[in-house]
């Protein structure tokens, strides 16, 4: 069960997940922004947890706090204007916030890496990329220049680029898009890290190359046993990569549970309504889509209730007072945060 | 052209889904028999390459777009596929005379676009729009959202009269699914797909008969993308546009192109009806294309081979020999570096460009 309901339905026996180790645990996770519009809960108490060498997505539309969530594991976020104010990251039993910014220098690249969206912008565009690959050899694991060179080398080769060691003394300009996209995950890859976390990792790529970068970083994943957070507001590669899935809206996690499980049977209708308003080119062409109704909300003014209750087609009375749990819907493992799930519950069926 | 309707109730009418028997496939068939209203022959947009400052000598060529021809039927919707720097977005520049075409002919009204002087290629401007990928960039900050969507009246001075161009703003609003009141609105107060619905508007102002959209929904959020899809299909249906519909969202583009035209590095590879294109791609790349694009259903994704495409776009400096797609081709023969595969009809309606099909 990925993000668990906070009277602990994650501790149940009989979920499978006993004997798997737990790598990092988000409990109430909070972080919000201080704006002149007022406070921006960005990220609004989310729970979930990783598994040692699975694959986690994290799916929702811009704004929704995806990145936030994810920055937030590393304690990224620029203070001011956000703060982390509440919850843990325990990360093999280690609290993450409660780390002095030297130890958590420490585990920024080393334990747990990050491959960003644009790789133009997460590269420096003054240095080698053997410079910015060796940095990380040399600061982390107080290798010297030789066999940081070596390593580096190495790394590049693993990530599928010809003759790495030409492609070292390159700057980042020398580079495509899909190239450099193949360095920052040779760069994620340095230090052997246990949890890779990727913000849209091929979000800027064409469709060919994005197709080659997931395979890529599934095969290494995999082959390494490292763990992945793959943050995506494309359900398609969700589809194809990840194990289990966290659905975010407005801050919180809506839905949560295995891949297959959400996009066989959704229990929120916000999953239902993403699933619905994507056409797919292996079922026969609909005449029109189903579009998810009107605007994402404006997070300084979320007031009580669910905050999808707006757009949403199975809205009660009950919605816009009561702020739903997240709570037990469907098969085991899953949970959905809507007081009508068992109404949402096999609407896709029906609709198809 | 048909007129828009006049009143707001005829509006919601036109905005109500049509009849759901045969939707997809009515239009197909009227459409044989429907007119051309462009024709592009041999195009070819063709970027000097310089070296040196100060006396810039030419170096080379970077071929954008090179020879490529399609036509479009009154009221038809081709879809133009392929990845960054295939020449998709330059082709669309290209009709909008945005670019001066090095080569080629583009027909429109039975006049050709490329050397069409100043004035008469103005008139001809209104009857063709554009609808631009980022609803950022594309709308003025300083204007307010009604005087963005009455300049195209003014420039074609289609609306001379004041109250019947605020009436008209206020019309087009409603029908692209706004308030009226966003007219006294700036651009920065809105969402990004409120925002593309008034490049819509915009586009809509002076009645065109064709819209060129150039990834108009890539920059949109999923749940977004659905309600700007199905308004350019209601607009489509009650004006009887004819779109030119420039994207990489291959799920998208069959959704709502009734062809479908697969560019690889400035040329194109492959061009079909919609399902015949996706039921039986011919072109190694549209194969690998459709390949690529994963399927939002992780038991379908189980089960399906991924073939994936090795390599990289080539630089359009200095494209391989022969086939431009030979060097990633997993079918590829020797004949494939040597001679240009001919752009044939290998069915009616079927255009390869490929030697080994």
């Amino acid at each position: 069960m990925v993000a668990r309901a906070r009277r602990g339905a994650a501790d149940e026996p009989g979920h499978g997940w006993g004997t798997v180790a737990k790598l990092l645990e988000i409990d109430g996770l909070r972080t919000q922004f201080l704006t002149s519009a007022g406070v921006i809960k960005a990220v609004d108490g989310i729970s979930y947890d990783v598994n040692e060498g699975e694959t986690i997505a994290i799916v929702g539309e811009s704004g929704c706090g995806k990145s936030i969530s994810a920055l937030s594991i590393l304690r990224l976020i620029p203070n001011p204007p956000g703060r982390i104010v509440g919850g843990s990251i325990r990360f093999r039993g280690r609290d993450l916030l409660q780390l002095s910014e030297e130890e958590i220098r420490n585990v920024r690249g080393r334990d747990i890496a990050m491959v960003f969206q644009e790789p133009m912008t997460s590269l420096n565009p003054v240095l080698t990329v053997g410079r910015q690959l060796t940095e990380t050899l040399q600061q982390h694991l107080n290798m010297t220049r030789e066999q940081a060179n070596a390593r580096a080398a190495e790394l590049l080769g693993m990530v599928g680029i010809a003759e790495p060691e030409r492609r070292l003394k390159q700057y980042p300009h020398h580079f495509s898009g899909g190239m450099r996209q193949r360095v920052m995950i040779a760069m994620a890859l340095c230090c052997d890290p246990k949890l890779i976390i990727a913000d849209e990792p091929t979000t800027a790529l064409d469709v060919t190359i994005q197709a080659q970068i997931l395979e890529l970083m599934k095969d290494l994943t995999r082959r390494l046993g490292v763990a992945l957070i793959v943050i995506t507001h494309n359900l398609g590669i969700v589809a194809r990569y990840a194990d289990r899935v966290n659905v975010m809206y407005a801050g919180k996690i809506i839905e949560s549970g295995p891949a297959a499980e959400i996009y066989r049977d959704p229990q929120h209708p916000y999953t239902l309504a993403l699933l619905r308003s994507v056409p797919r080119m292996d079922q026969p062409r609909r005449a029109r889509l189903d579009p998810v109704r009107g605007q994402p909300p404006d997070l300084s003014r979320l007031g009580d209730g669910c905050a999808f209750a707006p757009r949403c087609g199975f809205a009660v009375a009950r919605c816009s007072r009561e702020t739903p749990q997240l709570a037990p819907a469907g098969a085991p493992g899953h949970i959905a945060a809507c007081w009508e799930s068992e109404r949402v519950s096999g609407a896709l069926k029906r609709a198809s | 052209m048909s007129m828009a309707p006049a009143t707001p109730a005829e509006m919601s009418e036109a905005g109500a889904p049509p009849p759901q028997a045969g939707a997809a496939t009515a239009p197909r068939q009227r459409l044989a028999d429907a007119p051309t209203l462009i024709t592009v022959r041999n195009l070819k947009m063709h970027f000097p390459v310089t070296e040196g400052a100060l006396f810039p000598r030419l170096v080379g060529q970077v071929k954008a777009v090179d020879g490529i021809s399609f036509a479009i039927r009154k009221g038809e919707t081709l879809g133009l596929v392929g990845e960054s720097g295939c020449g998709k977005t330059t082709t669309g520049r290209c009709i909008l005379r945005l670019e001066h075409a090095t080569g080629g002919e583009i027909l429109f009204d039975g006049k050709n676009l490329i050397d069409l002087d100043r004035k008469s290629m103005n008139a001809l401007r209104r009857k063709i729009q554009v609808i631009f990928q980022d609803p950022y960039s594309s709308l003025n900050p300083r204007m307010k959202i009604g005087d963005i969507i009455a300049e195209p009246m003014l420039v074609h001075g289609t609306e001379p009269d004041k109250a019947a161009r605020d009436a008209r703003v206020m019309e087009l609003l409603r029908l692209c699914g706004l308030d009226p009141r966003f007219a006294d609105r700036f651009p920065h107060e809105m969402s990004g797909g409120q925002r593309q619905r008034v490049g819509i508007a915009r586009a809509l102002s002076v009645r065109p008969e064709f819209i060129i959209c150039d990834e108009a929904i890539s920059a949109l959020d999923v749940s977004i993308q659905a309600q700007i899809i199905n308004l350019l299909e209601d607009l489509r249906e009650q004006f009887g546009l004819t779109y030119l519909f420039i994207a990489h969202d291959l799920s998208v583009v069959r959704h709502l192109c009734h062809r479908v035209a697969v560019m690889y590095l400035g040329k194109i590879v492959e061009m079909a009806d919609c399902d015949e294109l996706y039921g039986n791609p011919l072109h190694p790349y549209t194969q690998a294309l459709l390949a690529a694009v994963p399927i939002p259903d992780p038991e379908i994704e189980k089960t399906r081979a991924h073939h994936i495409v090795k390599g990289e776009v080539p630089s359009p400096i200095n494209p391989p020999s022969g086939c431009v797609f030979h060097p990633r081709c997993p079918s590829a023969v020797a004949e494939c570096s040597k001679s240009v595969p001919e752009f044939r009809e290998v069915k009616p309606g079927h255009f390869v460009a490929c030697s080994v099909i």
